[in-house]
């Protein structure tokens, strides 16, 4: 239900910003027609809370018209405006392969949710990853990722087509739309997943809790779509099946330019993460509060190097001031898979372990026979890694002479 | 100027243990600390208090003994500090959660600027700073590390997937702070916690902020906890010993072994 209240004061503000032209202005007061979806855009522009949205009880709702599997298509930003067409980022077609899986079981469509400003054929990767079809809103407003713009369009094509389950990778960008458009949807949102099955027809999402100490299973029993957000490198990356193109829905939804509050002002792509590239890393050479100091955390980094690797670090070795924050790997720091993690000193907490379990080969060293973290090496080593790293860097010198 | 700053007492989960044996949490003991982002987000607010000469209230939603939190707030440089705590808040998530603190920010009147860590330690969600926004109508920018108050417009350093942003956003508008690397938390002098407790201080109940009951608690969250479990064991790794240049020689030949070295 919306209202508008004895408040309104004809300003007018409202009236553009409708993406679907739902309002108008008689008597100067603005009154809303059937067009509307509930999506809030006139809620957030309103200067005087005339307009309110009042959300009917999760109890009564009715589910029975909600199906299929959206995914968000979350596309990298450029670093100019005009710039060539952009990428999307790895993460979508992790969250299509395990969509897909879910879609399958649910014996329902998947679908990619994809807004941009220009679409160069992305329903070529998007199918080939297992989308059925792509809901394409094609608009200059879509150039670069804006909050309020991104969130009202999916709002509005949530409430046209009622999907049943919305997946979105755990980026930056995810953790900053999925909560907005969960919160005025009255749905529920579950973030960081590690696992997403079905049960009895609802999504099960299963997530590290209490800092990742214990795991949770979730589930958003009275509202839809039921919505996760997903870590890169999380889920498995099905094979490709190119040739499979995805259909095209082309959507138009009117976005008004006062709906971007939040104006890029710079944008800068390179020195974000202090060029730690943990997340694409082939091999990661990783130190736990086992190194102790700063000082002798160096001998990782130069093993590293002699690997072709890249330094990571456990969040008790960040928080001990071992290393810094962008090396930090786990459900607080970053997601990883390399094809070899190697790592010293680690106990193997469960929110750093949820972090780097999918690594193809994790060898790790530890005085601790017990450590958690044997439980999921395929190679144990129990020492001092104080004493193997250096032995190590030897050895690997002595074989490379 | 009126900054409202969200805080939540958290346990300190760099010291939660899990007992080997049975896979649960060990509780006890675990001391209670204040969310480390939303101590670097009550800094960010003083910084500007001192610039700008702004009003600054701290805002918690939790126990009664999440009044610690609160106060040390005050005794940052607050000028008040409110704790929405009623049993009907209980088992709230995060949409439930940020519904109540967007109704307890209304109940405060007029405020400019909203202020929270970018996700709470023990949930590492991040989902109630945003959800606040959504419930108050106004702008959201996550993930600052940065705030700067010109006039009555803010800029804001904030981190996008492999970079940073300078945004640029009027006033009313939340933010959600990261931890810049040279940030150092400062921790109130007892004197200042002493003077602190003559600072006003409001307890408010699901009735004083208005907030609808069905919207709150477990009955008003749409997420439920279904099950919580120790994480999986798997299968024990091959595990070897020995001397430290017996190990180094164990791992080189793992090395080779899968191909990550020439043989």
């Amino acid at each position: 239900m919306i209202n508008v209240s004895k408040k309104c004061i004809g300003c007018n503000k409202c009236v553009p910003v409708c993406p679907f032209a739902a309002i108008q202005l008689i008597e100067k007061k603005a009154v809303i027609n059937e067009a509307c979806t509930l999506c809030g855009a006139c809620v957030q522009v309103c200067p005087v809370t005339a307009i309110e949205i009042t959300r009917e009880e999760a109890a009564a709702r009715d589910l029975s018209g909600y199906r299929g599997v959206w995914v968000f298509v979350e596309l990298m930003e450029g670093s100019d405006k005009a710039g060539s067409p952009r990428k999307i980022r790895p993460v979508v077609f992790e969250l299509l392969s395990a969509g897909r899986r879910l879609a399958d079981e649910l014996g329902e469509e998947l679908s990619a949710v994809l807004l941009t400003d220009k679409n160069p054929g992305f329903e070529k990767e998007l199918g080939a990853y297992g989308a059925d079809k792509v809901y394409l809103v094609e608009n200059p407003e879509l150039h670069e990722y804006n909050t309020d713009i991104f969130a009202t369009a999916i709002i509005a094509l949530t409430h046209k087509h009622k999907p049943s389950a919305m997946l979105y990778g755990a980026t930056i960008m995810g953790r900053d739309l999925a909560p907005r458009v969960a919160s005025c949807l009255y749905t529920g949102l579950t973030a960081d997943c590690t696992a997403l099955a079905i049960k009895d027809g609802l999504l099960l999402q299963s997530r590290p809790a209490f800092g990742g100490n214990i795991m949770a299973d979730i589930l958003s029993p009275g509202s839809r779509p039921q919505m996760a957000t997903v870590r890169p490198n999380v889920m498995k990356l099905a094979e490709p099946i190119y040739g499979k193109v995805a259909v095209t829905v082309r959507e138009e939804i009117k976005i008004d330019k006062n709906l971007r509050r939040v104006k890029v002002l710079e944008r800068n792509l390179e020195r974000g993460n202090g060029g730690v590239k943990l997340e694409d890393a082939r091999i990661i050479v990783s130190g736990g509060r086992g190194m102790k100091t700063r000082e002798k955390f160096k001998v990782l980094e130069e093993l590293s190097r002699l690997l072709g690797g890249v330094v990571g670090a456990s969040r008790a070795a960040v928080d001990l001031g071992l290393k810094e924050k962008a090396h930090q790997v786990g459900q607080s720091g970053t997601t990883v898979s390399p094809k070899l993690y190697l790592s010293f000193g680690i106990s193997g907490a469960v929110q750093h372990i949820v972090g780097m379990k999918a690594s193809d080969v994790i060898v790790a060293v530890n005085k601790d026979p017990n450590a958690p973290i044997f439980s999921v090496a395929k190679y144990g080593v129990v020492g001092d890694a104080h004493e193997i790293a250096p032995k190590l860097i030897e050895a690997l010198k002595k074989s490379k002479a | 100027m009126h900054i409202a700053v969200c805080v939540k007492q958290v346990p300190d989960t760099t010291e939660v243990k899990i007992n080997p044996e049975t896979g649960t949490l060990i509780r006890t003991g675990v001391p209670s600390i204040i969310n480390p982002y939303d101590h670097f987000a009550l800094q960010t607010a003083m910084g500007l208090k001192k610039l700008h000469g702004c009003r600054v209230t701290v805002i918690s939603m939790g126990p009664p003994q999440a009044r610690s939190v609160v106060q040390m707030g005050m005794a940052l440089g607050a000028d008040d500090g409110v704790l929405l705590s009623d049993m009907a808040f209980a088992g709230s998530d995060t949409w439930a959660t940020s519904y109540a603190l967007a109704k307890a920010v209304k109940k405060l009147g007029k405020v400019d600027l909203i202020l929270a860590g970018m996700q709470a330690i023990d949930g590492d969600t991040a989902q109630t700073g945003p959800g606040m926004a959504q419930q108050l109508g106004i702008p959201q920018v996550s993930f600052c590390e940065k705030i700067d108050l010109d006039g009555r417009k803010l800029i804001a350093r904030r981190l996008i997937d492999g970079g940073y942003e300078i945004v640029e956003v009027k006033v009313p508008a939340l933010f959600t702070m990261i931890m810049p690397r040279d940030y150092v938390p400062v921790y109130p002098a007892f004197l200042e916690t002493h003077a602190s407790l003559k600072k006003p201080y409001y307890v408010w109940s699901a009735a004083d902020i208005g907030a609808e009951p069905r919207y709150l608690g477990l009955k008003g969250s749409p997420t439920q906890v279904a099950r919580i479990y120790p994480p999986q064991q798997r299968e024990k790794a091959a595990m070897t010993g020995g001397s430290a240049q017996e190990a180094a020689e164990k791992i080189l030949e793992i090395m080779r072994k899968e191909h990550f070295i020439a043989e």
